[in-house]
Parts: structure tokens; sequence; C-alpha cells
């Protein structure tokens, strides 16, 4: 009984723990409901992925009611893997959060943070798991708006006005979705994945379907926080409280990559997609220059959140050039990369909250000798950053070796370049934090720093060390990630 | 124990000695204790390998594949060998030198310097012993992370600096190029094991070949081909040990020991010969070779002036790789030895300088032969080897390389080597000659003042081994012959 509805539970059971979040109001009790949910999720991820992988892709409808009339729910690889990511970071990052959000956002509000966290993560989770286009937007617009309200809890007054702004975008961008999934039904009259697939092969050339496509490609790409469509993320990271920064980077920009992904390969003919529109050739181009520009503008920030914010929209253009290449190993390089980069931007942006919450800050002039203070959180973040530069034996290096295949097996000794280049630039604005952190003296304090207490440090840890095994044994990401690309690519021919 | 248990234990023991190190904090004689027994546990390891890999033995273990085809293994054959005893024989008297420094110098944060050795050590072995390209790459830049906090020790403007070009430097080119070399390689051939003969031939044309080879030789930075050579006169902000073991031994010949594996195992001498794919690195090292050389001269710091010399001496090694024949790889393996006996006395004498004297500057050390005359003579004979004069072993090494340049056809090179050894003369002699011939100044205090005991053994030791390997450079040869078909016994 329980094994046939762990897709439905997957999505279900932390909605209905948020409202209960809500009844509860006392923080212990909240903050215990949610880790407890998390942790099921994972247990249910684990077991949804091995099925997949396993026995073949699983559907299962909604209430009994099959497609085209309910919703299908369909855990392939991909999306197994996805998944399994998406509550391994809930799963770690709940613990972190208690410390930090009692300090952030205070013991009377924290009952609501738990509440709105376990909605986005419903959100985040549903896009994932759903076979059906109408109930993928519905999710994603459940993400966006719990997203907007956590970052909106951010210490800093201007996490208001970043909240806003990413609001806009988002609101644009799932307008852009709603439109094109609408574009699509009118054109099929279908809304569940498979079918629409079915019958778009037919009618692909028709102006109707290329511009719901352009609608949902565009929507998207507002969403994963694609050059130039990125302009929101900085500031969001930047403002967001400690936990919802973790969260959020490791999960909602990688969601939508995974959406981009479906759509791309799954509900569109990937030859009609990426041969007629050309669409390989704009998204590498957008993923160059994201990955030049971003790196860049992540160097001269004076503020190390929002530098290692830029680095995740370069960190994107990974991932949409891995998609761009359109082979199996560059596909393979940008679902792993998917995957890796949350292990890293996790534990570096969880160990940037803990020197926010000892430090109240974390500029760069204020970070001078934490490295010797914070030896813990430091060491994590320093591995956290070897992962990003893409140094062997961590994860990064992994998904960037498939990456760099990717691109030479296509020839394409620019793009090469250009991914190896991003490494060096990732080299400067972490090397930068860690000469700050080790190499400038102190400033006088009155207090002596301390080490960020277990609670932060132990999950921190977790995610720094889940980098050097992942970059050690690659069985599952590299290949439950090929296994993957196999599929999506596996559709096309 | 078997082969493998002892490979494993070869790279992976020395790291055992970091948690140690660091839980000894409080009492150095008992952290220096860990050092030493791990030094001359490695070096005992190591040594236990050498007759099964000169009976022609190749002892391998392969633990497990990192990503598909692409596995983390080991395999001992003769240039590894040879590498590796020396780095790991080479450890011990820097770590009894490192004692009398350390303590001498007063350095601060000796227990982090201590326990960062260990970690170096072990990612010279296993670049000694990988089997792959991959495995290889993996351990080249653990040793640049494990050394790094070694270059930055003193923490000041000055050490920031030259670690920040140390570091930007070996892994820009590892990352931005040698990287890149790898996956081509991967991606053209399948393969990234090293095999005798190479695993090229047939996989990639000639001009193709060249670029890949451009993007080795200056991806493998360690090796301090021009332009990317910065990174060695930087790193001498280092203690003085440091230098010694990191940047005249494991560093700098891990460097060009990737140089000789690539050239022999990845591309294959015959491969190269047919596409004349190495004619450009040709001239490349011989400006390398020349230039540093010149530049040595101009130095007045006495580290400096050792970094160029190291510089100018790593391009010897290269361009006998590059001529691509039995006798340049021999002369280039052999010269790996013979330099780092050499190198490092010079560097233990530069610091005995400093912490008996505190000079550091080569027109400071007028008389200092009468104050220090072990030091300065046992600098002498490292000199006379690093020269390439009889009896010092760098003779037989400058020798084959010689060698190799007539059997590849490139006379003209010859000349290269032979003007080299005489600005070799020109910029090592005159320390010696100063300090024995020159009168001291005279504000000097008279006497005896040598360094510390702990300093002193080591460089009497390594400085008689540079001479003693003269007579010992036939078996270490032999040793090299069979990675070489075209190999012409001397």
């Amino acid at each position: 009984m329980i094994a046939a509805n762990l897709p439905a539970l997957q999505v279900v059971l932390p909605l209905i723990a948020a409202p209960l979040c809500l009844l509860l109001r006392r923080e212990w009790a909240a903050w215990t409901l949610a880790t407890a949910v998390s942790w099921m999720c994972l247990a249910i991820a684990v077991l949804l992925l091995d099925q997949a992988l396993h026995v073949g892709p699983i559907r299962y409808f909604m209430g009994g009611w099959a497609p085209p009339w309910g919703i299908e729910y369909r855990i392939d690889a991909l999306n197994g893997f996805v998944l399994l990511l998406l509550c391994a970071i809930a799963a770690v990052t709940l613990p972190y959060a208690r410390r930090s959000v009692l300090e952030e956002i205070g013991r009377e509000r924290a009952y609501l943070f738990y509440t709105v966290l376990l909605l986005c993560f419903t959100g985040l989770l549903g896009i994932t798991a759903t076979g059906d286009a109408f109930n993928l937007f519905v999710f994603l617009e459940i993400s966006s708006l719990s997203s907007y309200i956590l970052i909106s809890m951010g210490r800093d007054r201007r996490a208001l006005t970043a909240s806003y702004q990413y609001l806009i975008m988002g609101t644009i961008g799932g307008t852009f979705v709603l439109i094109g999934v609408g574009y699509l039904y009118a054109a099929t009259g279908t809304l569940n994945m498979l079918d629409l697939a079915d019958r778009l092969a037919a009618i692909s050339d028709s102006r109707t379907v290329r511009t719901g496509y352009a609608f949902i490609l565009v929507g998207l790409s507002l969403k994963l926080a694609l050059f130039p469509l990125h302009l929101w993320l900085p500031n969001a990271y930047t403002y967001a409280p400690s936990a919802v920064t973790v969260f959020l980077a490791a999960t909602s920009t990688k969601v939508a990559v995974y959406a981009m992904l479906r759509f791309a390969f799954t509900v569109f003919d990937v030859s009609h997609a990426f041969g007629d529109i050309g669409l390989s050739r704009i998204l590498l181009l957008l993923a160059a220059a994201g990955i030049v520009f971003a790196s860049i503008t992540a160097i001269v920030q004076s503020d190390v959140k929002r530098s290692f914010a830029y680095s995740s929209v370069a960190q994107v253009g990974y991932m949409i050039l891995g998609i761009g290449l359109l082979n199996l190993p560059g596909l393979t390089g940008g679902i792993a990369h998917l995957f890796n980069h949350a292990l890293a931007k996790g534990a570096i942006f969880m160990a940037l909250g803990c020197i926010a919450l000892r430090l109240r800050s974390v500029q760069l002039q204020d970070m001078a000798g934490i490295g010797w203070q914070m030896p813990w959180t430091m060491g994590a973040l320093v591995i956290g950053g070897l992962s990003l530069i893409g140094v062997p034996l961590t994860a990064g290096f992994i998904s960037k070796w498939y990456l760099l295949l990717g691109a030479l097996e296509q020839e394409q000794w620019l793009l090469a370049l250009l991914i190896l280049g991003g490494s060096l630039l990732a080299v400067i604005y972490v090397w930068r934090v860690i000469e700050a952190a080790y190499l400038q003296p102190a400033p006088a304090r009155q207090a002596p720093v301390q080490e960020a207490p277990l609670g932060m440090l132990v999950p921190t840890w977790l995610l720094a060390l889940a980098n050097l095994y992942f970059g050690v044994h690659t069985e599952v990401t590299v290949g439950v990630a090929s296994q993957a690309a196999r599929l999506l690519l596996g559709a096309a021919s | 124990m078997t082969p493998a248990m002892t490979i494993l234990f070869a790279v992976f023991g020395p790291l055992v000695a970091v948690p140690l190190i660091a839980l000894a904090d409080r009492s150095p004689n008992l952290r220096e204790a860990v050092t030493l027994v791990t030094a001359t546990t490695l070096f005992l390891l190591v040594l236990s390998l050498l007759p099964l890999v000169s009976a022609g033995d190749r002892p391998a273990v392969a633990l497990w594949e990192l990503m598909p085809g692409l596995a983390l293994a080991f395999e001992v054959e003769p240039l590894g060998m040879l590498f590796s005893l020396v780095a790991a024989g080479l450890w011990l008297p820097t770590a009894v030198y490192a004692i009398g420094y350390m303590r001498g110098h007063h350095e601060e944060h000796q227990t982090r310097f201590f326990a960062c050795f260990p970690i170096a050590l072990a990612a010279a072995m296993g670049i000694a012993f990988a089997a792959n390209m991959f495995t290889l790459f993996i351990f080249y830049e653990l040793l640049t992370l494990a050394t790094y906090p070694l270059v930055a020790h003193h923490q000041d403007e000055a050490a920031k600096r030259g670690a920040r070009v140390y570091f930007a430097t070996l892994i820009g080119t590892s990352i931005g190029l040698q990287l890149l070399a790898i996956v081509w390689t991967w991606q053209a051939t399948g393969t990234l094991d090293f095999r005798e003969g190479g695993i090229l031939a047939g996989h990639i044309g000639s001009g193709a070949a060249a670029v890949l080879l451009a993007l080795y030789m200056f991806g493998i930075g360690k090796a301090a081909l021009m332009p990317f050579h910065r990174w060695l006169p930087s790193a001498m902000v280092a203690p003085t040990p440091v230098s010694a073991l990191l940047h005249a031994v494991a560093v700098v010949k891990a460097g060009v020991f990737t140089v000789l594996k690539v050239v022999v195992y990845v591309f294959g001498l015959d491969f190269l010969q047919e596409t004349s794919a190495s004619d450009w690195l040709l001239f490349v090292a011989s400006f390398t070779l020349i230039s540093a050389s010149l530049i040595a001269l101009t130095r007045n710091n006495l580290k400096a002036r050792l970094a160029y010399s190291t510089i100018s001496q790593l391009a010897y090694i290269v361009l006998g790789a590059a001529l691509a024949t039995g006798l340049g790889v021999v002369g280039g393996g052999l010269h790996i030895v013979m330099h780092a006996f050499g190198k490092i006395t010079l560097f233990f004498c530069a610091g005995a300088i400093l912490v008996a004297a505190h000079k550091t500057d080569v027109d400071q050390l007028n008389g200092l032969g009468r104050r220090m005359p072990i030091t300065m003579l046992a600098f002498l004979l490292a000199a006379i080897s690093v020269i390439g004069l009889p009896p010092g072993g760098g003779a037989w090494s400058k020798f084959l390389l010689a060698a190799g340049t007539v059997q590849a056809d490139y006379p003209w090179l010859m000349a290269v080597y032979m003007l080299s050894s005489l600005l070799n003369i020109a910029y090592l002699l005159p320390i010696p000659g100063r300090a024995f011939f020159l009168p001291p100044p005279a504000d000097a205090p008279r006497g005896l003042q040598e360094a510390p005991l702990a300093c002193l053994i080591p460089l009497v030791f390594t400085a008689l081994g540079s001479i003693a390997l003269f007579f010992a450079a036939e078996p270490i040869a032999e040793l090299l012959m069979p990675i070489t078909t075209a190999g012409v016994t001397p």
C-alpha cells in the first residue's frame, strides 16, 4: 500500500506537514516535524530512485485517474536523481537551519519559516515528480511564491527589495511558462507530457507549438537564472537568511534546469528542438557568456555571499553548456554538475552562514584571519571551494571532466578552453577568500570569535565530505547521470 | 608484505603521520620523532621495491575506477622507482636539517610545517608510482595544494605574494593546459595508461601531436619551462628546508619526471621521432636553459640564484626528453638524481649560512670560508656536481645528455649544453671562491661559527652523496635502460 503510493507521498508528505507546522506554533515542534519529514522524504527518494533504476520508470496516476484526465507522476532515472538531491539537501539543511533561524529570524516567527520552507520544498518536489505540464506550472508557482517569502525574511532590509525583484522576474517567468503550456494545450488538447510528446511530433512545425516552446524556454531560463536573465539571483542569495540561501542555491535553480531538460528532451522532439530552431547554439552562447561574465563579476565583489551568488550564475552556465553540447558525455556532465554543484555550493553557503552567525558579516575584509579562529568552518569552505574549482578528488572535477570530454567530442575547442578558463576564474574568487581568511592578520576585536556551534558544523561538514566522497566514488552520480542522459538522448533517436 | 601492499603503504602511509604530528603539537621532540620514523619507514618501503624492479618486475596495484575506464592505479617502473627513491631518500636528511633550521631560526607554526611534509611526500609517491596519467594528475594537484601552506609559511605580505604566484602558475597551467591535454588524449585513444612505446601512435596526426605535446609540456608547470618559470623564484619565500626538499627535489623533479613519463609512455620515443612533434621543444628548452643561466648570473640573492639555476637544470632534462632518444631519456633520468643531490646540498648550505651568519646575498659571503669551512666545502662539492665536472655525479648525466644530442643528430645542441655548463661555473664557483679567497669584512667575528649539528650533518651527507654518485652512476643507468628500446649502454 505505502510502497505503491511512494511517488504521491514524496510530494504530499511535506505538503501536509506545512500547515501542521503552522498549527504547532512552537519553534522546537515545528522544527522537529520539518526535520522528520525531510528525512522521511529522503528515504522515499532513495526507494524511488532505486526502483526507477532497476525496474524502470514508475508511472503513478493521482487518485487512480488515468491520463489524459488525471495527473500522472512519472519517475525515471533523471527526476529520481533530482528528487534524491532535493531531499538530501533538505535533510541536511533543516538540522543546520535551527540555530541560524533562531538568530536571524527569531523564535516567534520560526514556525512560519518552517511552514514556508516545507511549502517551497513541496513545490520543488512537485515540479520534479510530475508528468503533467500544467501541474508543473502549479508547483512552480508554489515554490516561487514561498521562496519570495523566504527571501524576504532576511535580516537585512534590502532583503525586501531583493524579494520584490525576484517576485517580478519570477512572476514573468511563471507566466511565460503558463502561456507556453496553454499554447501547447491549444495545439494538442493534452497536458500529459508523454501524450504531448506523441502529438507534438506530427505538428512540431506549427507556429503555435514553436511559440509555446519559446515561451516555456524563456520562462524556465528566468527561473534557472540563465545569463542574461539572472538579475534577480545575486540580490536574492545575498540578502536571504543563511539557511534559505543554502536551500535555494542548492535546489531551486537545479530544479528549473531539470524542467528545461524535461521539456527540451522529453516533451519536444530533440532533433526538432535542437535542429530546426538552433537551440543548441543559443544555449551554448548564453552559457559561455554567463560563465565568463558571472565569474568575472564574482571576482570583484566585496561581499563574499554575493561573490558566490554570481558564481552560481556561472555554474548554471556549465549545466546549460552540458545540455547545449547535445552528446552523451556533455549531457552526463551537465546532469552530474547539477548534483555536484549543489553539494559544493551547499557546503560553501553553509560555511558562510556559520561565519555570518559569529561575525554578523560576510564582507571579505571582515573575514581576515577567520581561518585561524573558525578552523572547522573555513575547512569546509575550502573543500567546497576546491570542488567548485574542480580540483581532482572532489565532486566538481568529475562533472567538469565530462563536460570537457563532451566539448572535445564535438571538436568545440573554444568551449573546452572556456570550461577550463571558468575553472581558473573560480580559482581566483575562491582563493581571494582563502587568502583573506588565512594570510591576513585578524583585526583586534573586543571578544574573540568562536567556532560555530556543533549543530551547524555537522551538516556543513556532511556536505563538505560529500564533495570528497562523490569525487572518489562516482557510481551514483556519473552512473545515474549517464543513464539519465542516455534516456533523454535515446528518446531522440 | 606483498609488493602491492608496499606500494599502498608508501603512497598512503605518510598521511598517517599527519594527525600524529598535529597531536604532538605540545612536545616538539615527540613530533619530530614521528617525522623521522615516518621518513625512515618510507625510505625502507620504497627501497624494498628496488630489487623487484631492477629484476624486471613491474609491481602493480589497482584501487578502483573513479570514472568508467579511469582507475586509480599504481605500477612501479624504473623511472618511478628512481624518482621515489630520490624523494623518499632525501626526505630523511631534510627532516633532520629542518629540525635544526626551524629551531635555530626560531620559526613559528612549526607543527603545521612538519604536518604538511608527509602530505607532500605522499603526493610525490603517488606521482612516482602512478600507472596512468589520470592518477598522476590527481597526485600532481595534491602536491600543489599540500605545498601551498609551506610556501605561504611566514604569512606576511611577501609570503602572500610569492605563494600567490606559486599557486596561480601551477594550478593555472595544470588545469588550463595539462587537463585539456589529458582529456584530449583520453578522447583520442580511450586510455590513459602508461604503456611502453606510448599510446598515441596511430590515433593522432603529427601536427596535432605537436600541439598536444605543447599542452603537456607547458601544462606541467612544475617543470618550469619558460614562460611558466616564475613560480620557482617566487616560492623561495618559503623557509629553506622547503626550498631544499620541495623546490630542488620533490616538486620540480615531479615536474620533469612527468615530462619524461609523458614523452616515454604516452607519446613513445618512436612516435616522437617519426612525427618530429618534439622539434619545437628543443628550441624552447634550449632557450630556457641558457637564459635561466644568464639570469642566475645577475642574481645577488643566494636563494634566487639557486632558483634560476634550478630552472636551467630542469631544462636540461626537458631537452633530454625532447631529443626523443634513448640516451637523452636515460641522461634526463640520471640528471634527476644527480641534480637532486647537488641542489639540495646547495640549498642546505644557503640555509646554514642564514642560520649561522644571517647572510642572504652572494656579496656578503667574502671570507665566510674561514668561519664556516665545512659548509662552504660542501657547497663546493655540490657545485662541482651540478656543473657537471668530475668527480661529481652530474658529470655522468650531462655526458649522457650530450651523447643524446649526437644520437638524435642535433650536434649543435651539444654546444647549448656546453655553453650552459660554462655559465654554471660562472655563477656557482664564485660563491665558494669569495668565501675562501677573499678577505672577510673588518667587523666580521673570528673563529668557527658553523650552523647547528642538525643542519651540518645532512648537508655533509648529501654533499658526499653527490660525489659518491659519480661512482654509482652505472647501476642507475642500467636500471633505466629497459624503458627505452633505443638505448645504448654507456
